[in-house]
C-alpha cells in the first residue's frame, strides 16, 4: 500500500497571531512552525499500517522552502519520502489541485490529511482532493482499518459516530483517535539523523488558478475584563446571566 | 439565479441550523436582488422555511436518502442549483454540511469559503468575513467563481424572521451509488449534541474523578445544555472522547459555556471561544480561564455547582 500524508505547516498553537503588510499577510516574525496537529495523527496511524501491515509513507506539503524543517521532522518520525510542491498555499482549491497532481503521479491508495488545519481552518482541501482524484472519502475519521483493497472507517458526526465500509483510494480527514495523543512519537536522535539521508523531493508546481483570495485580516476588539460573583451572591450570576447576558 | 440554501433536516425535522442558514440565504439575496430556494431531504413539513425567508422550497423525498451520504447529498444539491441556475450556494457548518461542501464545491466549479459569520460585506466582489486562526482572527476573503458555496459557521448570524411564505415544488433528482456505505450510525438520542447545544456545561480536571460527574450532569439537565469535558479528563478516560472540546476535540460555538474546574489552556480556549458567553468557576483565581472569561465565580466547584443548580431550578420554576 502507498500512503501520503499531507501535512500542514501551521504556527504553534501558542503563538501570537499578528498581521503585516496592511493587515494583508500574517505575520510569521517570532513563530514556531509545526506540524498540523489533525495531520500528525494521520502521519501516526499510517506509521502503524507502515510497521503492522507494510506500507510505504510519503509526506508532502504544498509551500515554500521554508516548510521543510516541518517536512523534516515527519521524515524523522518515520516517513520514507517527502515531496514538496514548490508554490505558496494559496486557498483550499489550489492547494487541492497540486496535491491531486502529486497523488496521480504517485500512485497512491490512501491519502491521510487532518480534518482542517488550525491556521486557516477550512476543512477543505481534504474533500476537494478526493472528488478532483475520484477517491473515495471520508472525514472526522477517527478509526481507519485497511484490509487489501477494502477500508472500513468510523467518522465522529454531531452527536455520535457512524461506521461505514469503502475501497481504496481513499482520501481521509483525520483527527484524534484515529490514535490516541499517547501514541504520537516524538522524533528521536536517530530518527533525526536518518531523515537527514532520506529524500525530500521538490516538485514544480501544475498550473492551478485559486477560486478565493484574502483581502485583509482583522483581530477581534479585545475582550472586556472577567465580571467576578462572589460564591456566596449566586442569585447575582442567575441574574446575570439572565438580564445581562441574556443567555438564559 | 436564486440562492440556493440547503436546509438541513433529521428525521423529518428541520435542524436549528437549517433556520440560521436560510435567514442568512434571505441576505444574501437581498443584496444580490434575488429569491431564496430550499433544498429539503426528506423534511416533513417545510412551511416553516417561510418564516426564515425562503421563497421556495425543492422537496426531495426518497427512502434511499434516508442515511446522510456526503458524495450523494452534494451530488442532489448540485442537481437542484443546476436546475435554478444558482450562483450562491449556502451551508451551515454542521458535521455533515462540512462534509460535503467541498465536494459540492468541485462539482459545481464553485469558489468555497467555509467558517463565514456575516452576511457578505459586499455582493461584488463577494467578499465575506470568515474566522482563522481557531477564532483569533478574521479573514476577509473574495470568492472569485462565478458559482460560489458559502459555509455560514452555527451560530453566528442568528435566526432572522420575516413574514413571506414558501411554496413546495417536489423535485426528483437522480440519486447515484458512490463507493462509501455508512454501515451504522450510532447516535445518543436522548442527550443534547454539543453541536446543537445552546448550551454546553464542561468539567476539567478540577472535578478530581469521574464518579464527580453527577453535579455536572445535574446542572446541565437545568439548563437543557449538553456536557462536555477538557482533553486530560478524556485522556484519563475520565469521560467519552466524544465530549472532549478544544482544538484537538469538538468545536464549542454555544450561545453560553460553563466551564467547571478548567484552568483555560491555549488549545481549550481555541475550540471554545467561539461560544458567546463563558462562564467560569475555579479555585485558582490565577487559572488563565479567568481571562477569556465573561462571568467568573473563585471557588470551591463542589460547594458552588449544587447550589448554582438549585439557583436555577427556582429560576426555571418562576419563569416557566
Amino acid at each position: 500500500m502507498k500512503i501520503l500524508v499531507c501535512i500542514s505547516h501551521v504556527p504553534d498553537t501558542t503563538s501570537k497571531i499578528n498581521f503585516t503588510d496592511g493587515d494583508t499577510k500574517f505575520d510569521t516574525n517570532g513563530v514556531q512552525f509545526v506540524i498540523n496537529p489533525n495531520d500528525e495523527f494521520g502521519l501516526t496511524r499510517a506509521m502503524w499500517f507502515k510497521e503492522k501491515q507494510g506500507a510505504t509513507v510519503d509526506v508532502v506539503n504544498v509551500g515554500g522552502p521554508e516548510t521543510e524543517p516541518t517536512l523534516r521532522k515527519a521524515l524523522a518520525i518515520g516517513a520514507d519520502g517527502a515531496i514538496r510542491v514548490n508554490t505558496p498555499a494559496t486557498d483550499g482549491y489550489a492547494v487541492a489541485k497540486q496535491l491531486a497532481n502529486v497523488v496521480k503521479e504517485g500512485g497512491y491508495d490512501l491519502v491521510i490529511a487532518g480534518r482542517e488545519s488550525i491556521d486557516y481552518n477550512g476543512a477543505m482541501v481534504p474533500g476537494m482532493l478526493a472528488e478532483l482524484t475520484g477517491a473515495n472519502f471520508v472525514t472526522n475519521c477517527i478509526n481507519l482499518e485497511v484490509d487489501g483493497t477494502n477500508a472500513k472507517a468510523i467518522r465522529e458526526i454531531d452527536g455520535g459516530k457512524e461506521t461505514v465500509s469503502t475501497t481504496l483510494p481513499l482520501v481521509i480527514g483525520g483527527q484524534k483517535g484515529l490514535v490516541e495523543e499517547s501514541d504520537l512519537r516524538i522524533p528521536n536522535m536517530r530518527g533525526i539523523m536518518m531523515a537527514r539521508q532520506k529524500p525530500l523531493k521538490v516538485m514544480e508546481a501544475v498550473n492551478a488558478t485559486k477560486e478565493t483570495s484574502t483581502v485583509k485580516f482583522e483581530k477581534p476588539a479585545p475582550k472586556g475584563a472577567v465580571k467576578l460573583v462572589s460564591p456566596d451572591n449566586l442569585d447575582e450570576l442567575v441574574s446575570l446571566l439572565h438580564n445581562e447576558a441574556k443567555v438564559i | 439565479m436564486s440562492v440556493l440554501v440547503y436546509t438541513e433536516s433529521e428525521k423529518g425535522k428541520f435542524k436549528k441550523v437549517a433556520f440560521e442558514v436560510a435567514s442568512y440565504a434571505k441576505a444574501v439575496a437581498n443584496q444580490m436582488g434575488t429569491t431564496v430556494t430550499a433544498i429539503a431531504i426528506n423534511a416533513d413539513d417545510v412551511s416553516e422555511l417561510g418564516t426564515y425567508g425562503v421563497d421556495k422550497v425543492l422537496k426531495v423525498n426518497d427512502s434511499k436518502l434516508d442515511t446522510f451520504n456526503a458524495k450523494t447529498y452534494a451530488n442532489v444539491i448540485k442537481q437542484a442549483a443546476e436546475k435554478e441556475g444558482t450562483k450562491v450556494v449556502v451551508v451551515s457548518q454542521s458535521a455533515d454540511s462540512k462534509y460535503l461542501a467541498p465536494i459540492l464545491a468541485v462539482n459545481l466549479d464553485a469558489g468555497y469559503a467555509s467558517n463565514v459569520v456575516e452576511a457578505p460585506t459586499s455582493a461584488s466582489p463577494f467578499t465575506v468575513k470568515r474566522t482563522a486562526f481557531t477564532n483569533k482572527a478574521f479573514n476577509f476573503t473574495t470568492i472569485d467563481t462565478d458559482v460560489k458555496v458559502v459555509g455560514v459557521s452555527n451560530n453566528s448570524f442568528g435566526l432572522v424572521e420575516n413574514s413571506g411564505s414558501a411554496t413546495a415544488e417536489n423535485f426528483s433528482p437522480n440519486i447515484p451509488e458512490n463507493g462509501v456505505h455508512v454501515d451504522s450510525v450510532d447516535k445518543a438520542s436522548n442527550k443534547v449534541s454539543i453541536a446543537d447545544a445552546e448550551i454546553v456545561v464542561s468539567g476539567g480536571r478540577g472535578l478530581k474523578g469521574p464518579e464527580n460527574w453527577g453535579m455536572v450532569e445535574d446542572l446541565a439537565n437545568v439548563l437543557g445544555a449538553a456536557t462536555a469535558c477538557s482533553k486530560p479528563v478524556s485522556d484519563l478516560g475520565w469521560r467519552p472522547h466524544s465530549e472532549h472540546v478544544g482544538q484537538t476535540g469538538k468545536p464549542v460555538a454555544a450561545n453560553l459555556y460553563i466551564a467547571i474546574g478548567i484552568s483555560g489552556a491555549i488549545q481549550h480556549l481555541a475550540g471554545i471561544n467561539a461560544s458567546k458567553v463563558k462562564v467560569v468557576i475555579n479555585t485558582d483565581p490565577e487559572a488563565p480561564f479567568f481571562k477569556a472569561a465573561d462571568y467568573g465565580v473563585v471557588g470551591d466547584a463542589f460547594d458552588i455547582v449544587p447550589r448554582l443548580t438549585e439557583k436555577l431550578k427556582e429560576f426555571k420554576a418562576q419563569n416557566a
